[in-house]
């Protein structure tokens, strides 16, 4: 059977599993972002909390993916066979890009920028949310869309521990011996991972302001 | 020394107007008394028991070298920093006393670079303080067409331009317009020139020197330029290693005897055969 014969016959069942795969990435994202940008904003004034948070995730980027999932698997509540473990591995994998970025861009402001809004009279609250964030935004989605091609891709082997997704062709197809198989999972996959990275880069350029 | 001496004439001086302990002089806006700043780590103060007045209306120029402590001064007197000794009145209230937003918001502040927000428009930027302040748009708006014709910009032409679509000199423009954003009467300038080619700054100085004339705020201006200081000055106050040094009037400035002075007059005659 061809590539693409397996394609066309097997179009609906590819369809779901492209969409619990989008679905298994939008979920980690959101957590990811949701934890990562008010982590990094909070890390900003406090150096000894920030080489902790910085160490931590960086330590979670380089454990092998199949590994973490293994790793997570007798973990109670959070662990277990399921999408719940995949999620949870996704989201500590996507942390660091975000929380680094969120750190760069909020403390590489032009220091004369920020003295200015100190002395105009600016709170430190409003320095935040209309002078730092603002034009930190553009450096965050890079780490944010760094984060969403790096968690698409881990996607995939979440289907080892039973998570579903594009991965579960590509495990299927392994163990068959079919290159059609494999591609019908990591064709999709990839293609996902460019349409994201191009979205959002749109979405960065116009956002950036210098 | 004349730094010290004029110190001992204004101390007089409030001795015979008020009795009590430290009256602010009746058209003295700025007062720092026996004021020291030092910084951890620092054996030298950067700025060492100084006092000194600025009266109303009045262009005081704060001339010195790099570390002189010049510009240490400016953020004593908006509260950036805190004296460790002594006391910095502004307005009468020492600014300890003062909430740093209100004193900051009552106080203009132009720095070299201009320090402009890059994500605002050129209308953002000069309507920053009074949007802060809750101004109604139509007030806001005709208050930014005002400051930016005040600063020889046409708003139909700059108003909606981002920072970086100006030229240094337009930029530095900006700043002034939006440090006069919410009409203070006091106004503080570091280096406000300082980053632009010379004739650009030449220009901007002579119309900045009419302007400050026309507009009557209290101003403290940075320089590290004896001729800027000379154009713009009401009174130069020369500072060295954190300490008044002299304290004139620009006339009587360069006959001053203080090697200090020297040293700067000496650096008006740069080009030889060439007098200034």
């Amino acid at each position: 059977m061809t590539p693409w014969t397996f394609f066309i016959t097997h179009r609906a069942e590819i369809f779901d599993a492209t969409l619990e795969h989008v679905e298994l990435v939008l979920i980690a994202m959101l957590i990811a972002i949701l934890i990562a940008v008010p982590l990094g904003m909070f890390i900003v004034q406090r150096p000894a909390l920030r080489t902790f948070a910085l160490g931590v995730a960086s330590v979670f980027q380089t454990i092998p993916s199949l590994a973490l999932f293994g790793f997570l698997i007798p973990i109670p509540f959070i662990g277990g066979i399921g999408r719940r473990t995949a999620i949870v591995a996704l989201v500590l994998y996507a942390l660091l890009p975000i929380l680094r970025n969120t750190y760069v861009g909020l403390t590489s402001i032009d220091p004369a920028v920020l003295e200015a809004a100190e002395a105009m009279g600016m709170t430190s609250t409003q320095i935040l949310f209309r002078v730092r964030l603002p034009l930190a935004l553009g450096i965050i989605l890079a780490g944010i869309r760094t984060a969403t091609v790096i968690t698409i891709g881990v996607a995939t082997i979440a289907a080892a521990i039973g998570a579903g997704g594009l991965g579960t062709f590509i495990f299927r197809g392994v163990a068959m011996v079919s290159d059609a198989v494999i591609l019908a999972g990591a064709v999709p996959a990839a293609l996902l991972a460019i349409l994201a990275d191009l979205t959002l880069a749109l979405i960065e350029r116009r956002l950036r302001v210098h | 020394m004349i730094g010290a001496r004029c110190g001992k004439a204004t101390m007089t001086r409030v001795n015979i107007t008020d009795a009590s302990s430290s009256p602010p002089m009746p058209d003295a806006i700025i007062q720092l008394q026996t004021v020291t700043y030092s910084v951890k780590g620092r054996i030298q103060p950067l700025v060492t028991d100084l006092s000194l007045s600025v009266n109303s209306a009045e262009t005081l120029v704060l001339l010195g070298r790099s570390g002189s402590g010049k510009t240490t001064l400016l953020r004593l007197i908006n509260r950036m920093l805190l004296p460790s000794h002594g006391t910095v009145l502004v307005d009468g209230k020492a600014t300890s006393d003062w909430d740093p937003i209100r004193l900051r918001r009552h106080i203009g502040y132009v720095i070299q670079e201009a320090g402009l927000f890059p994500h605002f428009t050129v209308a953002e930027n000069v309507g920053l303080v009074p949007k802060l302040e809750n101004w109604d748009a139509a007030r806001l708006n005709s208050r930014v067409a005002e400051l930016l014709h005040l600063v020889g910009l046409e708003p139909s032409e700059f108003a909606q331009r981002r920072p970086a679509q100006l030229s240094g000199g337009q930029r530095q423009r900006v700043g002034v317009a939006r440090a006069l954003g919410a009409d203070p009467p006091i106004l503080l300038m570091d280096e406000p020139f300082g980053a632009l080619d010379p004739v650009t700054r030449a220009e901007l100085q002579h119309e900045f020197s009419e302007l400050s004339h026309r507009l009557g705020k209290t101003i403290v201006f940075v320089t590290h330029d004896l001729r800027e200081a000379l154009l713009l000055a009401s009174r130069i106050v020369l500072l060295e290693k954190g300490r008044i040094v002299a304290d004139s009037k620009p006339q009587d400035f360069l006959r001053i005897e203080h090697p200090e002075v020297k040293a700067f007059t000496a650096s008006l005659q740069t080009v030889p055969g060439v007098s200034p």
